[in-house]
């Protein structure tokens, strides 16, 4: 994997190592929807530099907290294992990535770039959390908009999708059946 | 070792790996590809909890303890699920009446398990409670349109009410673990929850034009390790893997 950034050892500060972190991890997709790294995704939500042990012959070393999307996603192993191959390939030695389940993940962590990512990848974004997460039985739907003919005349299928992140919605006008990220 | 909480995370995560396992039995005979993926999602997340619940679990079990052998390893009468996760599938009525039943439950249990002054729990807890509120949503869902729906829907969830009705009485009785860790702060008193489920349990069943049962005799023991004839057949088709090769590993 070439992500053309520069090997970490040329730098020195431990705020220009975080930043390179972030943007190593920027390289690394989500398997279920590829268009969207984990930042983009807002799995990640720290990261610390550790210091190199001393006495020497170690380097730099960091922890990513990560947090699921759902408590059953299945692509959580293996995302950790392309987050830990991707630090160790840019020169990172010891690395730890530690689980946080609190505050529990929402699709309002999702990035502005990478709701647009969504759209262009087919895939209507979730809208800003709103009422429609409450149990009640057959609530108002919202409107989603179709990613393909822009249309709000939609109608939901099934609340559960091909992944635990998406609903199944079909478009009235162009008849297109589409994945909804559905608000969490 | 701290038995009573083990036990107590273990009930947790018990119903959530039984009832899991069981919705997971439709995995390609649901009536429908959406209603199959969808009842396949919510065994997903059910399995989810349950490897949440477990690893908090093995922490205080120690002596070598995992997620996996507390799921593979334990026996029947260590089990302490409620007897409604483990009955039969039966027809699709009889599935989605116990996991509106069950969902129900689950929505007032972890909106309350979120005050736990055991940390691991409450995360679990604020964690679950977002994915089971679609579960709740969807089976009610369900519930209405099979009740209100042609006569043989209706016949058939009618029949499943008759069955199920007696089970989930135990969903609201404490065992004495529970008694302890509502006492202790991190766990809740499931008592305290009756009314609540009993009212969202009858306006869904009214909704759907159905009567809400009697509170008549009900079954118990599943908390205590006391099952139905059917964990052990669970059991032998979960384990078997583990048992027969110890350790293996996809
Ligand atoms: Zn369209």
């Amino acid at each position: 994997m070439s992500t053309g950034l520069e090997n970490i050892n040329t730098l020195n500060t431990q705020d220009d190592l975080k930043k390179q972190v972030y943007q190593i991890l920027e390289t690394v997709l989500d398997p279920e929807v590829p268009v969207l790294s984990v930042v983009d995704l807002g799995i990640i939500r720290d990261v610390q530099i550790l210091a190199p042990p001393s006495g020497g012959g170690g380097g730099w070393g960091v922890e990513v907290f990560v947090t699921p999307t759902y408590s059953g996603c299945p692509a959580i192993d293996i995302i950790n294992v392309h987050i830990r191959m991707a630090l160790l390939q840019h020169g990172f030695k010891e690395i730890r990535i530690t689980q946080l389940l609190s505050p529990a993940w929402t699709t309002d962590w999702i990035s502005e770039a990478g709701r647009e990512k969504l759209k262009a990848y087919g895939i209507a974004p979730p809208h800003y959390r709103q009422s429609v997460c409450t149990p009640e039985a057959f609530q108002a739907e919202e409107a989603i908009q179709c990613p393909l003919c822009q249309s709000y005349n939609t109608r939901l299928v099934s609340q559960f999708g091909s992944t635990a992140c998406k609903a199944l919605y079909q478009c009235n006008d162009c008849k297109e059946p589409f994945d909804y990220f559905k608000c969490h | 070792m701290d038995t009573i909480r083990l036990n107590y995370i273990l009930h947790l995560a018990d119903n959530a790996l039984i009832l899991g396992h069981r919705n997971s039995e439709w995995c390609g005979h649901g009536p429908v590809l959406e209603q199959d993926i969808a009842i396949s999602n919510i065994a997903l997340d059910g399995l989810g909890q349950a490897r949440n619940f477990y690893q908090s679990a093995a922490t205080i079990a120690g002596n070598g303890a995992t997620e996996d052998s507390l799921a593979y390893l334990r026996d029947v009468i260590d089990f302490k699920n409620c007897l409604l996760a483990e009955v039969p599938n039966g027809d699709w009525a009889q599935t989605i009446l116990r996991q509106f039943f069950f969902s129900a439950y689950q929505y007032l249990l972890y909106t309350k398990l979120q005050q736990s002054n055991d940390g691991q729990l409450a995360a679990i807890a604020e964690k679950s409670l977002k994915e089971v509120s679609y579960h709740l949503r969807w089976s009610s869902e369900w519930v209405i349109r099979l009740g209100d729906g042609t006569e043989e829907s209706r016949t058939r969830i009618g029949n499943a009410l008759e069955f199920l009705w007696p089970y989930t009485g135990e969903l609201c009785l404490p065992a004495g673990y529970e008694l302890d860790a509502a006492s202790n702060g991190y766990g809740v008193d499931v008592s305290s929850l009756q009314s609540d489920w009993h009212q969202r349990v009858s306006s869904v069943l009214e909704e759907a034009t159905l009567a809400v049962p009697e509170t008549g005799w009900m079954q118990s023991g599943g908390k205590q390790g006391r099952h139905t004839e059917h964990l052990g057949y669970i059991l032998a088709e979960m384990q078997y893997l583990q048992r027969a090769y110890p350790g293996a590993e996809w």
